[in-house]
């Protein structure tokens, strides 16, 4: 194995393949064990800031996920308060990152488990997602910078992992003031607390290993460094072999795949949207989860900001529908208009903020 | 001395890359992070284009010497 791949990495990828699958056996939607961008966007119809009934219950993956990045950073003295680097500008690329993910139907890390899952369609998504990552990466060697941070008070770091042991405690006391779904993706999970212990460790692990889906391609491009894209091929073989021994692969294909469409463009041009985002963000939805777990206030705005961008996807229904059968009719999915045009906003936003702060418009700062 | 702190990821390692290639695969270079990810990944990078790296840590910042 080459040196230059950090074992943790590996690690961390068989246990997020390893969690993907245990959490769908137990309760979980199908192909979406774990889900950055459904998971938050499920927080937000629990929290009553969308009302999209089928997508709603308060997920403890990701509560679990950024306090397992705090206790792995506190331990290793890496936690560290800082902000101050374009936090408006990352919240909005934050919300179209949201909006392009559940355009496509998932993060980039559900685009890997769905892939594991046979779904044809996500690797539709995986070539709009490189294709996005390429263009982050053009900015980013024309000097795309949102500028440095800063250490900030304690208090900044610790905000959003105190906020969501807040809401979780009150979502374990007082479920009833939380909306839930009855049917659709948000009627299906695992028990609380295993999601909850499940992702801690996973967000424990992903901050030792430092994972991100996005920074594996943007690597293996830029500086031929193939670290973290082990990660992303490790989460990939585990899913497929764990549906496979669980008898739920059923070969590779684009129709009737688990909460998926077959619009292929817009799977496509949804994660270009994210690809690119997330490479101007510095990280995948996973990543800024991650950070922001371990004091980073921007990241923490930016989550702030996948948020929001999930409450406006289903209150503007931007966000895609799966495929389904309509008695007995094979129905395609997709988005609707409004959701092709803000995709088509969200590229002219990016666009505008990619060249504002590279060296394209500006002069290099001394 | 590339000063690379508060940058984030993968930025650092952007800057030494540039920095190496302005200047023509210099014999030694400096550059100065506060976060262990981005020693880690300069590290990695460096050891692609032929130099060894020290690391120096004082008050949760590093300096990094890269040196042929």
């Amino acid at each position: 194995m080459s040196k230059r791949i950090n074992p943790w990495v590996l690690i961390t990828g068989a246990l997020v393949g390893i969690a993907a699958v245990l959490l769908t056996a137990l309760g979980n939607p199908a192909n979406m064990g774990f889900c950055i961008a459904c998971f938050i966007r499920d927080i937000a119809g629990a929290t009553h800031l969308h009302f999209a009934a089928p997508v709603q219950y308060f997920r403890p993956e990701i509560v679990g996920l950024v306090l397992g990045s705090t206790i792995m950073s506190l331990a290793s003295k890496e936690f560290k308060a800082r902000a101050g680097s374009s936090p408006a500008t990352r919240f909005i690329i934050g919300a179209f990152v949201m909006i392009g993910a559940l355009v496509f139907l998932g993060c980039p890390l559900r685009m890997v488990i769905r892939m594991g899952g046979g779904d044809l369609n996500a690797f539709v998504g995986l070539a709009g997602f490189f294709i996005g990552i390429l263009i982050g990466v053009f900015f980013l060697k024309k000097g795309f910078s949102l500028k440095r941070t800063y250490e900030v008070t304690k208090t900044e770091g610790f905000a959003l992992p105190g906020l969501l042991i807040l809401l979780f405690g009150i979502f374990l006391a007082v479920p009833s003031l939380f909306a839930f779904s009855e049917s659709g993706p948000g009627s299906k999970y695992a028990p609380a607390l295993i999601s909850l212990l499940v992702a801690i460790v996973v967000g424990a692990f992903a901050q030792k290993s430092r994972l991100c889906m996005v920074g594996g391609m943007r690597d293996a491009v830029m500086f031929r460094d193939f670290n973290l894209l082990s990660g992303f091929a490790v989460i990939f073989v585990v899913v497929f072999l764990g549906n496979v021994i669980l008898g739920k692969f059923t070969g590779f294909s684009t129709i009737s795949q688990p909460i998926s469409h077959s619009s292929e463009l817009w799977n496509l041009l949804g994660m270009v949207l994210v690809g690119w985002g997330s490479v101007l963000l510095g990280g995948c939805p996973l990543r800024q989860l991650i950070l922001a777990g371990e004091g980073n206030g921007d990241s923490a705005v930016t989550v702030l900001g996948m948020l929001v961008g999930a409450a406006f996807a289903h209150n503007f229904k931007l966000a895609g529908s799966a495929d389904s059968l309509v008695d007995g009719v094979y129905k395609v999915g997709g988005i609707a208009t409004t959701g092709k045009v803000v995709v088509l906003i969200g590229f002219a936003v990016l666009l505008v903020i990619s060249l504002l702060n590279s060296t394209l418009v500006k002069k290099e700062a001394k | 001395m590339i000063d690379a702190r508060g940058q984030s990821c993968p930025i650092p390692v952007v800057m030494v890359q540039n920095a190496v290639k302005k200047e023509n695969h210099p014999s030694e270079l400096q550059v100065k992070v506060d976060a262990k990810v981005c020693v880690e990944n300069i590290t990695r990078y460096a050891a692609t284009v032929g130099y060894t790296v020290s690391v120096e840590e004082a008050d949760g910042e590093y300096t990094l010497t890269l040196k042929k």
